[in-house]
């Protein structure tokens, strides 16, 4: 699982890439999407199929990726990539 | 209520000898041993570090990475097993009537590798770092909503917790849906994934495993003088059952017709059997009861024999005590010499080799048997298969708690 994969491998955080791509990595491996369908615009539930509980799951991971907490409320409004990015990138700077 | 005759038309396996019904027969064919020394984790500090491990699985030869992910191990054994069996019944997709298509898939144990992983992070992260896939990932019943998922199979769908003899009452119980009118398709069977530090440990410490780490493959010796307990398997193990007409209607090969399904209790110990193997003689007797069949109807069995010392002894003494002077003309067979324990998924694989042992007209050996016990007196077609006529099979499970399960199965022409 790609949980236990991320825990065991130990590879640096890419700290050096740009939010918006280390956000679309981070969706591209938990939503198990390829690259060139996480556009900006993509909706998680709409385009990129995701269920409540993977949405759940992926704001955990962006906690955890970026250091910082959501709220229930703030999850709620993260609707499209771009939304995620533009939250993160809000609370990181 | 109107009783329906009930035949087996698919088998899908995946177990220590190989990913698939073929691969395993073959290795049951050939005596070869599953076991092996323990890779999963490192297993240096237990008293056993031998398993019967599944090699070289690939979840997402049966999954894509967004499903598999969200499933236990034993739910992707499950799932696969599954899948082999529909594509072997010939099981139309998609099903023609979904609703009369059910799907009962038990595990013992359930999710254990994910339980594990999932508890680590609440210790080093906090709750807050827990999987929302963590309860559905690992949750006994959602083998079985898996495969009805994939299936799109909306009839009963249902799991079984039995301990060892769950994969048996999962059968059994798709056999009483079947003939009774409630389904028309059950895929039913077990599946185990518990080759974890804490399943380990918790058996070792039990004393119920083999110690002999220095020779893996020697370790699973049932019905052997120096059996010292068993070996941990996993995988699956599920069949196609099918109402009798359905399934002559649609042109499919029968492996086996159902004939009875026993179930009992020691009400005694919770490990350990009762000493007089009464619950196992009352199962196979009630599972010959409901089949209208004497002893000397049937010609093998395929013994819950586990390796350990108590097991196959008080087995043997039931046997005989069920099957009197034709006991001695019985092959009982323990193929988890060969498997090792799948636990609740044993009864699900056991139940698949008794139908393959009825198609193919060879009793699969119990290897490792070197030296004779007196009380374990019985044929136990040593180390070698042998070709045979099989009229019939009886399949046993015990588990912890005092859960016992007998199913009969007959070949679809000889009676």
């Amino acid at each position: 699982m790609s949980d236990k994969a991320r825990e065991a491998d130990g590879a640096p955080e890419p700290e050096e890439l740009p939010v918006d791509e280390r956000v679309r990595e981070l969706i591209c491996e938990q939503l198990s999407v390829s690259p060139d369908e996480v556009t900006p615009e993509a909706t998680f539930v709409g385009d990129l199929s995701a269920d409540s509980l993977d949405m759940v799951e992926l704001m955990m991971a962006l906690e955890e990726q970026f250091g910082i907490d959501i709220s229930e409320d703030q999850a709620e409004r993260i609707q499209t990539v771009g939304d995620a990015v533009a939250f993160i990138e809000q609370r990181i700077n | 209520m109107t009783t329906r005759r009930v035949v087996v038309t698919g088998v899908g396996l995946v177990s220590p000898l190989g990913i698939g019904t073929r691969e395993t027969w073959d290795g049951l064919m050939a005596g070869r041993s599953g076991a092996g020394h323990v890779t999963r984790f490192d297993a240096s500090d237990f008293s056993s570090r031998i398993a019967c491990e599944v090699k070289g699985f690939d979840p997402l030869d049966y999954a894509d990475r967004r499903d598999a992910r969200k499933m236990d191990t034993f739910i992707q054994y499950a799932l696969a097993a599954s899948l082999f069996a529909a594509e072997d019944a010939g099981l139309e997709s998609p099903l023609e009537h979904p609703d009369r298509v059910g799907v009962i898939i038990s595990s013992g144990i359930g999710g254990f590798e994910t339980i594990e992983r999932e508890h680590r992070k609440l210790l080093e992260k906090g709750p807050r770092r827990i999987s929302p896939f963590f309860v559905p990932a690992m949750v006994v019943n959602l083998a079985a909503g898996w495969v009805s998922i994939r299936l799109g199979a909306r009839g009963p769908n249902s799991a079984m917790a039995t301990a060892c003899s769950a994969g048996a009452h999962a059968v059994g119980e798709a056999f009483r849906l079947v003939r009774y009118g409630h389904a028309d398709v059950m895929v039913a069977g077990g599946a185990e994934a518990t080759i974890t530090p804490m399943c380990i440990g918790g058996f070792a410490s039990m004393k119920a495993l083999s110690t002999r780490n220095d020779e893996p493959e020697r370790a699973s010796r049932p019905f052997d003088r120096d059996r010292d307990g068993f070996v941990v398997g996993e995988g699956a193990g599920i069949l196609i059952l099918e109402e009798r007409e359905r399934a002559l209607a649609r042109g499919a090969a029968l492996y086996a017709e159902v004939l009875g399904y026993g179930m009992s209790g020691d009400a005694f110990h919770i490990t350990a059997p009762a000493e007089d193997g009464g619950g196992a003689v009352r199962v196979m007797q009630a599972a010959l009861a409901e089949a209208g069949a004497s002893p000397e109807d049937v010609d093998a069995v395929n013994a819950h024999g586990t390796s350990t010392p108590l097991n196959d002894r008080i087995e043997t003494a039931a046997i005989r005590r069920v099957f009197g002077g034709h006991a001695d003309r019985l092959a009982v067979s323990s193929t988890k010499s060969m498997t090792g324990h799948l636990l609740g998924g044993a009864g699900g694989l056991e139940a698949g080799i008794s139908c393959l042992t009825l198609r193919h007209q060879v009793l699969p050996p119990t290897i490792n048997y070197e030296t004779p016990d007196p009380d374990c007196d019985l044929d136990n077609v040593p180390n070698t298969a042998r070709p045979a006529t099989v009229r019939s099979v009886l399949s046993n499970s015990f588990g912890f708690g005092g859960t016992n399960v007998s199913l009969l199965f007959r070949h679809p022409e000889m009676s």
